[in-house]
């Protein structure tokens, strides 16, 4: 009991470092190592992590397993919309110029949501992947 | 060259000791020591994006999947009657194969290496002018070469969605079996 004790304040303290991290690998990764796979996956450990500590009904109050799951395809849309949106407005498939004024503006935003929508499909596919497994087990 | 070989004595000590370990669990938590030593070999190449990856996804991740699979199944390695040379035989020689390979290749941090003369040279001159983005992997990954990138995406999802359509519809016919019995 006390060892669940170190283990529980330990996770509650550790948790909003985690997704603090998490948000800095996906935010920074245009000036230094990391993107939205690695931010991804760190977010994904957050949630594992709160389910392994507190139970699957906690992390499942936090991300729901419906939520989850329609995150997956929605991650994938967020990039494949990017790209549909420079076929709309005249120029290549995934081709950012266009989506700013300017075309390194462009770019940036293109980089931006494309790494957003790699960021939420890889959260939620390996936050699902550990939901389906854990389900498994009991 | 002494962090090299270091990580390379480790390296080849925990891939024999997973060889020869016979308890999974012990394989898993080795499998995941490895993973780490290799996101620190791959520091040590500088490439620090890929290291990041690899010790969350390698260390992190499957490491819990593969402790998540454990607890559905039974955690002891069967040993094997006979010893099995044939396999032995196939990996030694890929390997062997593998290493002559690398005897070719030009040294590491070449800079008039073939790979860089292409198409990697562009990349690092323009990605400022081109993106706006200092880091260049960052800006091929996701502006140069969005294309792969959008595969990889959808490789992720199927793949994801590939093993919940197993799990779950295992999960379904397991209740629907209580509910005849």
């Amino acid at each position: 009991m006390s060892l669940d004790l170190i283990l529980r304040v330990g996770t509650k303290l550790i948790l909003p470092f985690i997704l603090l991290f998490a948000l800095y690998v996906q935010f920074h990764g245009d000036y230094g190592p990391g993107g939205g796979f690695q931010a991804g996956v760190i977010a994904a450990s957050a949630i594992i992590l709160l389910s392994i500590t507190f139970g699957l009904e906690a992390a499942h109050r936090i991300a729901p397993q419906s939520l989850v799951e329609r995150m997956i395809p929605l991650g994938v849309l967020i990039y494949a919309g990017t790209g549909v949106a420079g076929l709309l407005m005249g120029k290549n498939y995934l081709d950012y110029s266009v989506l700013a004024h300017d075309a390194v503006h462009g770019h940036e935003l293109g980089i931006f949501l494309v790494e957003a929508g790699v960021l939420i499909t890889v959260a939620s596919t390996m936050t699902a992947l550990f939901y389906a497994f854990a389900e498994r087990g009991r | 060259m002494l962090i090299n070989t270091v990580l390379m004595t480790l390296l080849a000590v925990v891939t024999i000791a997973i060889v020869r370990q016979r308890s999974l669990f012990g394989v898993v938590i080795l499998a995941s020591v490895y993973s780490f030593l290799m996101a620190s070999v791959l520091v040590v190449l500088d490439a620090v994006d890929v290291a990041m990856t690899e010790a969350s996804v390698g260390a992190g991740i499957s490491t819990v999947l593969l402790l998540a699979t454990l607890h559905l199944i039974k955690t002891t390695e069967i040993r094997s009657v006979r010893p099995h040379l044939m396999p032995l035989v196939i990996s030694v020689g890929t390997g062997a194969i593998l290493v002559w390979g690398t005897l070719v290749l030009p040294p590491f941090g070449t800079p008039d290496a073939v790979i860089h003369q292409h198409v990697a040279a562009r990349y690092v001159a323009d990605t400022i002018k081109d993106t706006g983005v200092p880091n260049v992997v960052t800006s091929v990954l996701a502006d140069y070469r969005s294309y792969d990138t959008l595969g990889e995406t959808t490789v992720i999802f199927t793949a994801g969605i590939g093993v919940m359509l197993l799990l779950h519809r295992a999960r379904r016919r397991g209740r629907s079996n209580d509910g005849e019995t």
